[in-house]
């Protein structure tokens, strides 16, 4: 049996994947905010992506599964809001992966106000790498997408939204 | 309990639960996949959002009540919400004149509650504005296409928005409890986020082309329980499942 503490309960949360992008772990996408161990028991802290996520679920009870089988005895994951996820806390690892994969990573910077008066945001086609390209949808496959097209190659692709 | 905060956060709750529920009607009758998927995004993200409010609300009420219990299991009296957010969806001008009214008064809504004096309540406002923010661009954006769009489009969308109008009176004039948490600086004070309201809905109505109505004559109840004929039938369809088998399990 491994050691356990808060470097292998690290270990291990690194190892669990979005459900809805799996090339993606649960660090890439920065919604652990806090771990601590105490013994055999642990405590995560998560942070909803979209308040309807509902990846959110079966992201806690992989948490739980993975811990468990790491051979924690008590697992606890809690939730909490404030201060609110935003792509900013995406790893640069995890940007690169989303890329890789086909999704255009967020561009950088939270959107807040900027979205409400409309301005366009330049996004990278993650095919051919043109910024040629056009939104279709606000709303993509998930929550954390919208839908765009590249007008050099005209490949339509997913892009992972800035909150 | 603070009978005044339980009646807010219900408020605020019912107003998501009610409007994603309608939206949800939506689902698989989109007029393209694209902005099929885009209702029924924004759908999700209110039932999220009311979800967090009715965990609130649930930890106020005591007693057992959850989430579930204050969606499924209150009838029309108890409902909160705005009469807009429970108005059927009609065509495709009148669902997005219903989401832009809406939209612009939540954005300034939960502008304001990201500072509210209540713990929870600003945790989940500083979550649900970059939603909300989405919300207004894309139904502000929508008015504008189809304002000024073709001759039918924008006919369409300038009766969605005369008839509409009377529903909006309701949304800047508080009820006591709103009142009492406007006083806490838990809330908003609702007649001033008028003017914020104005503003913005008369700007996209004049690039839009499209004519604002007139003050006349203000529908309201929705604050005090009291509301539309379209309410029971809308609870009705929600509710049937977990009042007709209790302990059905997802
Ligand atoms: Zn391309």
């Amino acid at each position: 049996m491994q050691v356990l503490n808060l470097e292998s309960a690290n270990r291990t949360l690194e190892q669990v994947s979005d459900p809805e992008i799996p090339v993606l772990t649960i660090a890439d996408l920065g919604i652990i905010r806090d771990v601590k161990t105490e013994g055999r028991w642990v405590e995560v802290t998560i942070t909803p992506t979209y308040s309807g996520c509902p990846a959110m679920d079966t992201i806690e009870a992989d948490i739980r599964t993975a811990l468990k089988e790491a051979g924690w005895d008590e697992v606890k994951v809690k939730t909490v809001l404030d201060p609110p996820w935003t792509t900013d806390w995406m790893s640069i690892d995890g940007r690169r992966k989303l890329e890789e994969y086909g999704i255009a990573a967020p561009m950088d910077g939270t959107a807040d106000k900027r979205i409400l008066f409309g301005k366009a945001v330049e996004v990278r086609c993650p095919r051919c790498k043109s910024i040629h390209t056009q939104r279709i949808s606000q709303f993509g496959s998930t929550p954390c997408k919208a839908l765009y097209q590249c007008s050099s190659c005209l490949e339509p692709f997913d892009y992972f939204k800035c909150i | 309990m603070n009978l005044d905060l339980k009646n807010y956060t219900l408020f605020l709750a019912d107003n998501a639960l009610i409007l994603g529920q309608r939206l949800g009607e939506w689902c698989g009758h989109g007029p393209v996949l694209e902005q099929d998927i885009a209702l029924t995004n924004i759908s999700l993200d209110h039932l999220g959002q009311s979800r967090m409010l009715l965990q609130y609300a649930a930890k106020q009420v005591g007693n057992g009540a959850t989430e579930d219990s204050l969606a499924f299991f209150r009838n029309e009296g108890e409902f909160r919400n705005l009469l807009i957010t429970e108005l059927p969806n009609n065509d495709w001008a009148y669902t997005l004149a219903k989401h832009f009214l809406f939209d612009t008064f939540n954005f300034f809504q939960y502008e304001f509650l990201m500072n509210s004096k209540d713990e929870t309540i600003q945790a989940i406002a500083r979550k649900a504005i970059k939603e909300i923010a989405y919300h207004a661009q894309f139904s502000a954006e929508w008015i504008i296409r189809m304002g000024d769009g073709t001759e039918e489009s924008h006919q369409r969308v300038q009766n969605a928005i005369d008839e509409l109008w009377m529903y909006t009176g309701e949304m800047f004039v508080a009820d006591s409890s709103s009142e009492a948490m406007t006083k806490a600086a838990v809330a908003p004070d609702y007649a001033l986020l008028k003017e914020q309201w104005q503003e913005k809905v008369s700007q996209v109505l004049e690039i839009a082309t499209l004519v604002k109505p007139e003050e006349g004559w203000m529908q309201k109840g929705g604050r005090e329980g009291k509301h539309t004929e379209h309410m029971g039938y809308i609870l009705a369809e929600m509710q049937h499942l977990p009042r007709t088998y209790p302990t059905a399990k997802w």
